[in-house]
């Protein structure tokens, strides 16, 4: 037998021209690493998943749950000026409101403020597509993506142009602390609001002696009520496109209910820690008109965490997906083990 | 017909009959009157030239329905109303693809013209007015005549009119056409003086046929394709020759073959185009779907919303928005039918052929042969064979003939000393017979009875007459370079081995002209003048030669199947006919070919009218044929009976095992020989095909249609009784559908059965109300042989089970009667062995012998099968999952097209960031290696039951993938739902909403097709995070500062890789989209393989416990050899003394196969 084989293999090495290289990746015998759905494997992946995603869940509810949070929704509270604004013709009118609200217990920590909207198509294709980078770089550009607000009749531009800029969300809100005695203007930067490669990098103003003149020849969006130079007056590096106002508007949000940043607390003086426990004033320029697309507004007032803000989402899908995955990795052992008793009973018969 | 005339006037060439090497050179002019369709003798092969190159090849791209569908959303996209994506989106994937193609094209064309030109500018000698001039082969024109030289290549099809070589033959070698080394072509020379004229048929595409005649001062002369020179030829051994164009260029035979080749198409192809089209439909559907809400929402909401975004100009109303969104739409989410689909198709295929040109273990060093794929567009089919069609001759058999026994005069004569089939075992001690009496004899021979040697030197008269007829009667042609060393080239191995076995007994055939046959009979020097030789066809079954011996007697020799020759004999023989029989069934038993031979001897009165009626008939233009074999059957009759021959056709190395190894994948054998039944049945046994374990063999020799109706059911009566109650589902079916549409399904019996049945009967099996029954009998039955079919029947049986069985056939062939056979399978696969190239040719894929079968189908073929279904599995799912996210956020963005991901980020998805790791999939996988697939053929079987990917599948796909699209749309909003980062600053934004959901997508598909992977070779590896890490790269550097102040519009997501990628929740949400998305199918696909096991599944569980068992399975397999070689050589004993070995002993596979089996099944459990 041994003779017969080496002779076949004395045969098999008499190569041709035409016999094919004896490389491993010719002949597919690449080494290989060959991984298998072992009983193993699988309940390792589902027990050890399993318990990452209940810890992790039980720490991102622990820690939403730990976010404060106050949120008032003003669409309707200054319910003369919701009407007063329904109709266009107003614009020019002020319309103020006061709102109300007291802390039980101290807010501690940096606080934020928010607006929020409800029911706004931030996401539109055609809203977000009707901007101009370009333009908001400082640059003079003919072409322009930013129908139907991009000229007026007369050709004057459009400074910042689109739908989007024309649409900011131009209310203010001032928060004030009514003390024991007085009442106190909470501090509240405006400033730092945005990313930093916005500010930067994505925005800038055109460049020019000062900021009227380098918007020389441009007219404000139809819905605003001062250009855009004189977004900040009091802050230059703060004034034009590069308004943090402006800038966080411009960062168009994913959904329709989405919420900005609008305020940072000061935490100086009397606010050092936070926002003490008392009563509180939202003062609003009530400006932007939600009725008519039947929209709401709000004003938040949020603390922030490692995760973020107060969104439970993720805590309780992971608690969730944890207790489900460990649920299936204990299915998988019942039935592993009553497979293999079924297996060893044939094999002893 | 249409006859296109040729006149050659004025060319003139001369030489004389045989003793005229030299040709004389007479006014040759070239100015001949010709109706031709070919100007010249150049070729075009090429379809493009430098400047319609683009728009030709670009026109014959778009024709491809993936192609045009991209255009058409190209043309969408220049709408703005209904633009919903930039340009590029498409156009780059586009460009790409065409590119790809166009260069690919742009390639082989060139490599075309520059054939075209080297072959067009080759330089041939032309008799120009009497001179010999050089010219290039494209100014060569019809009527020319030309000279060639030793080696040269055939510049047109030419009429020969002179060589150097003695009778102006002229050796080829047709290596371009069929390969038919050293093929020999006889060759009248003509006198050709002045005027002549051809006539010939229409340029056709039969290399086989030429009718035409020649007319010289009023003679006619028969021009067949004897007397003709093709183009793709070459001329060996001949110093010179002069030929006569007949047609050139475009008119060649060779052109007019190349060209149309018939287009397979594999069922994937098949389904993939149902299931494109399927998925338009879903396109169509999700695109009403969102249409619809578009219009719902503009009417609600975006009514009201008009004062921050007024609709679009032209946009008057909900409903027309809504129709211009479904247009937006169908741009948007045309990425479920990729547009790399198709090419990423061809890539794997061509890699997966690649493999099989590669593999040394189909090599076959004996000829130097590798593997080929001669098509690479079939490889996945080969996983899904049901059906093999196998030739037997050269395909099962070597193909190398050797003359055993015979039987003279009543008489037995031989002895079956070595069988091949059995392995080299000596069968008896009888010593070889002696023959250095005859200096002339071939040393190689061997004859094991001494009988026959001394009735020859006895002067027995029939011995002597048989042997004389073996020396006369054939086409054989000698070749004698040295005194002595003779060579013979037959066309045939039979006739060869029978001219040689002459020889060896004393009856050298040494020389051949036209018109003389040279034989040594016994050490004495005849010529015999040969008269006419009647040809051998697949219809005659025999050929016949008319000579005139030195004593001039006038004799008809003739050989042939013994069922055509008995129906010729003379009466007389009727005693001799029966013992003959005998002996023929005895041979035929023994697995040997056999041929009868007879004589005749003419008077001279007839012959002479005979003859003038074969001239005449064999001139004629028309008919020629028929007139001709009537004039054969008229003289072939009242043959004296010499006795027969016995060829033995040795079994190719491996088949048996072969044969064990594909039954036992469940794929069914049918064997389609044109030996007789007996020989085939023999052969069945020999190699494994028919066995004693088999419960019965049914033989259907029915010669009436009712016969063979009767058997047929008989046969189906005892394998499965019930198939002939009402209430069976086939009968039922049967009477619900037309017969025409009817897919038969499989049947079981009730045992294995085995089915032989006659050409005769299958002729009437065959027709129109007997194919079902036919259909049904035969595909129960494990094996089915068919005996003495003529080449359109092995086409017709193949068709017939493509008709009526959904089953992926496969024929193989090495000879040319298997041509028709090999084109009409789903995959034809060629031999390529002694029988020339012809089967080769027509074939998909070719190697050298038929054991390589199992390794291409067992291994290659399920390869890539698998690896095709792995491929379209998870390509179909990650377009899924990534598409579908947008159908969902279109509820969430007022239905206005927008996409979830950045532009760049869609126009890359399936380019760069996915291609890679899933085509490195397809080119490497492995489940199971190739050892365990050749060990467990029952690996075969999911492909062939379609089981990796059917409709069934592909919607687990498309559920897995909406699936997956749900969890990467709702993780991601749940998670950025009115969030902020964790320094207050904004991450609900849709630039970073659009990040996350693009992360999430594609570290779930790359995890996905990780876990498609198993098999993960360094490439993998490299593919795999590779992209994963290009994905990061190309993200962070399109989000850069630099390239935003650059190209401010085309990139607009400056900083957001930065600012979203650095926070902890997104990473969360990342993770737990990877976790939903790939766990379940973990621990799905792991209960499956625990609760309903694939065999792949079985084996590859026992490959990671238990791998000793693979050392222990070879032993038995070699146990099990040593088993067989000992009981073959002691039947060999048996054998020695019985002669006639019963059937039944003949498996060589005995019971020693057992042990491997058990121990095969032992493990699938």
């Amino acid at each position: 037998m041994e003779k017969k084989m080496k002779n076949k293999t004395s045969v098999a090495t008499q190569e041709g021209d035409r016999c094919p290289d004896n490389s491993a990746f010719k002949q597919q015998r690449l080494p290989a690493w060959k991984p298998q759905l072992t009983i193993a494997s699988v309940l390792s992946s589902f027990f050890l998943t399993g318990a990452f995603c209940l810890a992790v869940g039980v720490c991102l509810v622990l820690s939403a749950n730990s976010v404060r949070e106050i949120q008032i929704d003003y669409s309707d509270k200054c319910s003369d000026c919701s009407k007063l604004r329904e109709n266009s013709s107003n614009w020019n009118k002020e319309c103020h409101c006061s709102i109300n609200f007291t802390l039980k217990e101290d807010i501690l920590g940096d606080v934020f403020m928010y607006y929020g909207l409800q029911n706004f198509y931030q996401n539109h294709r055609r809203y977000m597509m009707s901007r101009s980078d370009a333009q908001l770089l400082g640059r003079n550009v003919n072409r322009s993506y930013c129908a139907p607000f991009s000229t007026y009749r007369n050709g004057t531009p459009m400074a910042p142009c689109g739908a989007i800029a024309n649409s900011m969300f131009n209310d203010t809100i001032d928060l004030f602390y009514n003390g024991n005695s007085s009442v106190i203007q909470v501090p509240l930067l405006k400033t730092g609001n945005s990313w930093w490669t916005d500010k930067n990098v994505k925005f800038r103003n055109p460049k020019s002696h000062n900021l009227s003149s380098a918007f020389a020849g441009t007219a404000h969006p139809p819905y605003w009520q001062k250009p855009v130079y004189l977004l900040d007056e009091e802050d230059e590096r703060n004034n034009g496109y590069v308004n943090d106002d402006f800038i966080v508007w411009m960062r168009v949000s994913a959904f329709a209910t989405f919420r900005n940043l609008y305020r940072r607390l000061r935490r100086t003086r009397h606010f050092a820690d936070g926002l003490p426990a008392g009563n509180y004033t939202f003062r609003i320029s009530y400006n932007f008109p939600v009725t008519r697309f039947k929209g709401r507004k709000h004003v938040i007032l949020s603390t922030v965490v490692w995760s973020g803000g107060s969104n439970p989402f993720l805590g309780i899908a992971y608690v969730v997906s944890g207790a489900a995955a460990t649920l299936t990795g204990f299915v998988i052992t019942g039935i592993h083990l009553k497979l293999r008793k079924k297996k060893t009973y044939f094999q002893k018969q | 017909s249409v006859v296109c005339k040729r006149q050659t006037r004025g060319a003139a060439a001369s030489c004389g009959w045989s003793s005229c090497p030299q040709l004389e050179k007479e006014t040759g002019n070239r100015e001949l009157s010709y109706s031709s369709l070919a100007e010249n003798n150049s070729i075009k092969t090429s379809k493009y030239n430098f400047f319609t190159f683009l728009p030709l090849n670009l026109f014959e791209q778009f024709q491809r329905i993936a192609n045009a569908y991209f255009l058409f959303l190209l043309i969408l996209q220049l709408i703005p109303q209904i633009s919903s994506l930039a340009w590029f989106t498409t156009v780059v994937p586009l460009v790409l693809v065409l590119a790809v193609s166009g260069v690919k094209d742009a390639i082989d064309d060139f490599n075309r013209h520059k054939s075209d030109k080297h072959v067009n500018n080759r330089p041939v000698q032309v008799l120009i007015n009497g001179m010999l001039k050089e010219q290039k082969w494209m100014n060569v024109q019809v009527g020319d005549i030309i000279k060639l030289e030793n080696n040269n290549f055939v510049t047109a099809d030419l009429l020969l009119l002179s060589s150097s070589e003695p009778h102006s033959l002229t050796y080829i070698e047709t290596a371009d056409i069929d390969d038919n080394f050293l093929d020999q072509d006889f060759h009248f020379c003509f006198y050709l003086l002045f005027t002549g004229e051809v006539r010939c048929e229409a340029p056709n595409n039969k290399l086989d046929k030429f009718t035409g005649t020649l007319t010289l001062r009023g003679e006619k002369y028969a021009l067949d394709n004897e007397k003709m020179l093709l183009r793709g030829c070459t001329i060996r051994n001949t110093e010179w020759c002069f030929g006569l164009v007949i047609y050139a260029g475009p008119d060649t035979k060779l052109m007019q073959n190349s060209g149309k080749t018939t287009f397979k198409r594999t069922s994937i192809d098949r389904l993939m185009n149902v299931l494109v089209l399927v998925i338009f439909a879903f396109l169509g559907l999700m695109c009403l779907i969102l249409a619809i809400g578009n219009g719902i929402w503009e009417h609600d909401k975006g009514y009201y919303f008009q004062v921050y975004l007024p609709w679009a100009e032209g946009v008057n109303s909900a409903s027309y928005s809504g129709f211009l969104m479904f247009w937006s739409y169908v741009i948007i989410l045309n990425t479920v039918v990729p547009i790399s689909l198709y090419v990423s198709v061809e890539i794997i295929r061509l890699g997966n052929s690649f493999y099989i040109d590669w593999d040394r273990k189909m090599y076959y060093p004996l000829n130097d042969t590798p593997a080929q794929a001669r098509t690479t567009t079939l490889n996945e089919e080969l996983g899904q064979i049901r059906y093999i069609f196998s030739d037997k001759t050269g395909t099962l058999t070597q193909n190398i003939m050797c003359f055993n026994k015979c039987s003279i005069n009543g008489k037995s004569y031989g002895m079956l000393c070595f069988s091949y089939s059995l392995g080299f075992v000596p069968l008896c001690h009888t010593e070889k017979v002696d023959f250095s009496y005859n200096p002339l004899a071939d040393p190689k021979f061997a004859f094991y009875d001494r009988s026959l040697v001394e009735a020859v030197r006895l002067n027995d008269v029939p011995a002597h007459r048989f042997f004389r007829l073996l020396s006369l009667c054939h086409t054989v042609m000698p070749e004698e370079k040295k005194e002595g060393n003779l060579v013979y080239q037959a066309q045939s191995p039979d006739e060869g081995a029978l001219v040689t076995a002459a020889r060896n007994f004393g009856f050298v055939f040494r020389a051949r002209t036209p018109e003389t046959i040279t034989v040594v009979e016994m050490g004495e020097t005849k010529i015999y003048k040969l008269l006419a030789i009647l040809d051998f066809n697949n219809v005659r079954k025999r050929m016949s030669v008319i000579v005139r011996s030195p004593e001039g007697d006038l004799t008809l020799y003739c050989k042939g199947a013994d069922t055509i020759l008995y129906e010729l004999l003379h009466p007389s023989c009727n005693s001799l006919k029966e013992e003959t029989t005998e002996h023929l069934n005895e041979f035929a038993g023994e697995g040997l070919r056999t041929l009868v031979v007879a004589y005749k001897s003419l008077e001279e009165d007839y012959f002479q009218d005979w003859i003038r009626r074969h001239h005449e008939a064999s001139t004629a233009l028309e008919g020629r044929e028929e007139k001709l074999s009537e004039l054969y059957e008229e003289i072939e009759k009242d043959l004296m009976l010499l006795g027969a021959t016995a060829i033995e056709d040795k079994l190719q190395d491996g088949v048996p095992q072969t044969i064990e190894t594909l039954a036992k994948a469940n794929i069914k054998i049918w064997v389609l020989t044109g030996d007789k039944q007996e020989t085939a049945m023999n052969i069945g046994y020999s190699c494994n095909l028919l066995n004693d374990d088999m419960e019965d063999v049914f033989v259907i020799e029915g010669s009436t249609s009712d016969d063979v109706l009767n058997e047929l059911r008989n046969a189906r009566k005892k394998m499965k009784p019930d198939s002939f109650l009402d209430s069976d589902e086939i009968n039922i079916q049967f009477e619900k559908s037309s017969k025409k549409q009817i897919i038969i399904p499989d049947e079981q019996a009730n045992g294995v059965y085995g089915l032989v049945i006659t050409g005769h009967s299958l002729a009437y099996a065959l027709e129109g109300n007997l194919e079902l029954e036919l259909v049904r009998t035969a595909c129960m039955c494990k094996v089915v042989i068919c005996c003495r079919v003529t080449p359109l029947q092995k086409a017709q049986v193949v068709e017939l089970v493509k008709k009526y069985k959904k089953a992926v056939t496969l024929a193989i062939g090495d000879g040319a009667n298997d041509v028709s056979m090999i084109k009409t399978a789903h995959i034809g696969v060629g031999i390529s062995g002694q029988e020339g190239m012809q089967a080769v040719l027509s074939s998909d894929f070719s190697f050298a012998q038929f054991r390589y079968l199992q390794r291409l189908l067992l291994v290659h073929g399920r390869w890539s099968y698998i690896r095709m279904c792995k491929f379209l599995k998870y390509f179909f799912y990650k377009n899924f999952a990534f598409t579908l996210v947008h159908f969902w956020y279109g509820f969430f963005s007022g239905f206005s097209a927008q996409t979830v991901y950045d532009e760049w980020f869609i126009t890359l998805y399936n380019l760069v960031y996915t291609s890679l790791p899933v085509l490195g999939m397809s080119l490497f996988d492995q489940d199971v290696d190739d050892r365990w697939s050749m060990l467990f053929p029952q690996l075969y079987v999911p492909g062939q039951q379609n089981l990796y990917f059917n409709k069934v599948v592909f919607v687990k796909c498309m559920l897995q993938g909406i699936y997956s699209s749900l969890i990467l749309f709702f993780i991601p909003y749940g998670a950025m739902y009115n969030t902020v980062r964790s320094d207050g600053k904004a991450i609900a934004d849709y630039q970073s909403f659009a990040l996350m959901a693009q992360t999430c997508l594609l570290i779930v598909v790359s995890v996905q097709i990780g876990l498609d992977t198993s098999y993960w070779t360094v490439v993998n590896q490299f593919f795999i995070w590779g992209s994963l890490s290009v994905y990061f790269a190309i993200t962070f550097t399109m989000y850069s500062d630099g390239m935003y102040l650059i190209f401010t519009a085309s990139f607009p997501f400056i900083g957001t890789a930065r600012n979203t990628l650095s926070q902890p929740n997104v990473w969360l949400a990342i993770f737990l989209s990877i976790a939903l998305c790939v766990l379940p199918v973990v621990g799905f696909r792991f209960l499956k393989a625990q609760l309903k096991p694939t065999p792949s599944d079985k084996v590859r569980r026992n490959y990671l416990i238990k791998p000793e068992i693979l050392l222990s399975m070879a032993w038995a397999r070699w146990g099990a050899a040593l088993h067989r070689l000992g009981s073959a050589w002691s039947r060999g004993q048996e054998l020695a003394t019985a002669i006639v070995p019963s059937k039944k002993h003949r498996n060589p596979s005995g019971g020693g196969s057992v042990e491997p089996q058990a121990l095969n099944t032992s493990l699938l459990h």
